[in-house]
């Protein structure tokens, strides 16, 4: 099969891994903030990302703009943020289990902006929608890709503004203190920078940002559910590890690095969407992404491991060659 | 310029492991003072330069600097008046940050941070000189991260870093016990040319008796949380090793100078 014949098998499967990628990737940089950048481990967004969701949906159904619904899912992702964030500092709880509050507590509060139910269709009136009709006036793109293509525009021209934004944010003084919090708290207090204060600023805006992105996945999948963030701190770190595993090494710049987060996050889609494609069940693909996290995670210990060998043998037969000359 | 009146400070208090580490610390620092301070393991110098950051709070006693009371301040608030140096070289910089960024974070230790750029266009040149005469050799790797950097290369930095925005106060809290007898020395070279070019006021805790004859103007010594000699001016300067460990056999009763003391 030439690359051309493949590509029509399987443009569709591609093409619709790349659009969720993106739109997911959003969530995945919003997990490299606190996972990364502040060593933070923050399981609250496995609730946030149902509550972007939610609030998205419910204020469209109310008739508000779907433009307009994002901000008010960023900020509702803040909110949890700031909750995660004071458990953490004021009330010294372990980051894990301050998140696990937070997440377990949006349980019940997603299902209370959902109006009492664990799930809601958003009818026609979504940002896709809108940007879908404009891209089929043109006529330029087949019918059968058109909702990914829109999606992936959409995708792609917020991830660039949240990139940009980022990273100039974290060039400024407050960001670079975050930075600084991450890497050595001891420092960052010694030079004076309130690293409580630092830590929930980041967990503000990492949640913002995963509620921006429940948002977007409910508008583009037509519902918001209170199961949707199940298992994504998962999915997150899946596509941050993939990402560095792939593309990184340390002294790549911090624009970069967000990129290959989202690059991360798109393979992690498409290996997803192959997996499906091939037969395997819809409630099949949490293994399939705890397996994708384990190998991620373990070949660059196998990789060193086979270095370390390498280098003994070779070591090996050195010696035995001085003996075998003694 | 910096009082320390009756502090007291007891870890794990009120369990069966509490341990009194300081009790009764008087001390007036004058600015000025480059004091030594010896003692022996558990002594209370490291948690005594620990209560004056701010590290830890005070059980009891007041702490005052340049007559204004400072003991409800935490380290974040009087990061302003103090420059810090700790034992460990991971400790003072951020690994995953560059030289150029640590010494931005620096540079802005007495300020509040605002949405102003981390490092400005005009630091660079400005840092570039600063390590240039501190002869690291780092001159044109600013922007390589400091966690490959050196131990020795490392502690230089954040000595820097500590002194670069003048401190009232600088703490070194043995700050090259942790590097090779070479790297040791430049980093004490160092150390001495900074605080005699920018007259700072320090307090610098040692394990070596012959440094802390050799440095400075004034000379402390401690023993089970409290300081029992305090020497300056002349009288320290004609001081050997030998007064030191017969004074701290004086004081520890009889007890043998523990071996960390005999070093040096």
């Amino acid at each position: 099969m030439n690359m051309t014949e493949f590509l029509q098998a399987n443009g569709l499967v591609l093409l619709g891994g790349v659009a969720q990628g993106l739109i997911w990737g959003v969530m995945a940089i919003g997990v490299y903030l606190t996972y990364r950048i502040l060593d933070f481990a923050d399981l609250s967004v496995e609730g946030t990302l149902g509550l972007g969701a939610a609030v998205s949906a419910v204020l469209i159904e109310g008739g508000m703009n779907p433009f307009v619904t994002l901000i008010f899912a960023t900020l509702a992702g803040m909110l949890a943020g700031l909750a995660t964030g004071v458990f953490n500092t004021v009330f010294k709880i372990p980051p894990i289990l301050a998140g696990i509050l937070t997440m377990i507590g949006l349980y019940s509060i997603t299902i209370r902006v959902l109006g009492g139910s664990a799930s809601m269709f958003i009818a026609d009136n979504r940002i896709t929608t809108g940007l879908r009709s404009v891209l089929q006036s043109w006529g330029i793109f087949p019918k059968d890709y058109l909702n990914n293509i829109t999606v992936t525009i959409l995708g792609i021209v917020i991830l660039v503004l949240l990139i940009c934004f980022l990273y100039f944010f974290f060039g400024t003084e407050i960001g670079t203190s975050i930075r600084a919090t991450g890497a050595n708290p001891h420092m960052a207090r010694a030079l004076g920078v309130p690293t409580s204060i630092m830590v929930v600023l980041a967990l503000v805006i990492s949640n913002g940002l995963v509620g921006l992105s429940g948002a977007l996945i409910a508008q583009t999948q037509g519902s918001a559910d209170v199961q949707l963030g199940q298992g994504s701190i998962v999915i997150g770190l899946a596509s941050i590890i993939i990402g560095e595993v792939i593309f990184c090494r340390k002294d790549h710049s911090f624009g970069y690095k967000l990129s290959m987060v989202v690059v991360g996050s798109i393979i992690y889609r498409i290996i997803y969407a192959v997996t499906l494609r091939i037969g395997l069940k819809a409630s099949d693909t949490k293994l399939i992404t705890a397996l994708i996290v384990l190998i991620a995670l373990a070949v660059p210990v196998i990789k060193n491991a086979i270095q370390t060998r390498s280098l003994r043998i070779a070591n090996d037969k050195k010696y035995a060659g001085g003996n075998a000359d003694a | 310029m910096l009082k320390l009146i009756d502090i007291q400070k007891t870890f794990n208090a009120g369990t069966v492991n509490a341990k009194p580490a300081l009790r009764g610390v008087n001390l007036t620092i004058n600015d000025g003072d480059f004091i030594t301070v010896i003692g022996g393991n558990g002594a209370g110098k490291s948690t005594m330069l620990n209560m004056i950051a701010g590290t830890y709070a005070c059980d009891g006693g007041r702490i005052e600097l340049d007559g204004r009371n400072i003991t409800d301040l935490n380290e974040v608030q009087r990061a302003r008046y103090m420059g810090r140096v700790f034992q460990d070289p991971m400790m003072g910089t951020a690994a995953s940050m560059s030289i150029l960024e640590n010494l931005g974070m620096a540079r802005r230790r007495t300020k509040r941070r605002t949405l102003a750029w981390g490092v400005r266009k005009n630091e660079p040149e400005e840092y570039r000189q600063m390590v240039k005469d501190f002869d690291l050799g780092l001159e044109n790797r600013l922007t390589t991260k400091v966690g490959l950097l050196s131990g020795g290369q490392r502690q230089a930095i954040t000595l820097l870093m500590a002194t670069m925005q003048r401190p009232k106060l600088l703490l070194l809290d043995e700050h090259t016990a942790a590097l090779d007898p070479k790297t040791a020395a430049k980093v004490l070279d160092l150390t001495e040319k900074i605080i005699r070019e920018d007259n700072l006021t320090a307090l610098m805790v040692t394990h070596n008796m012959r440094d802390a004859i050799r440095l400075g103007n004034r000379l402390i010594m401690m023993h089970e949380g409290r300081v029992i000699y305090d020497v300056s001016g002349e009288e320290k300067a004609k001081l050997t090793v030998e007064d030191l460990l017969k004074k701290f056999t004086e004081a520890s009763k009889g007890e043998f100078a523990n071996d960390r003391m005999l070093l040096g």
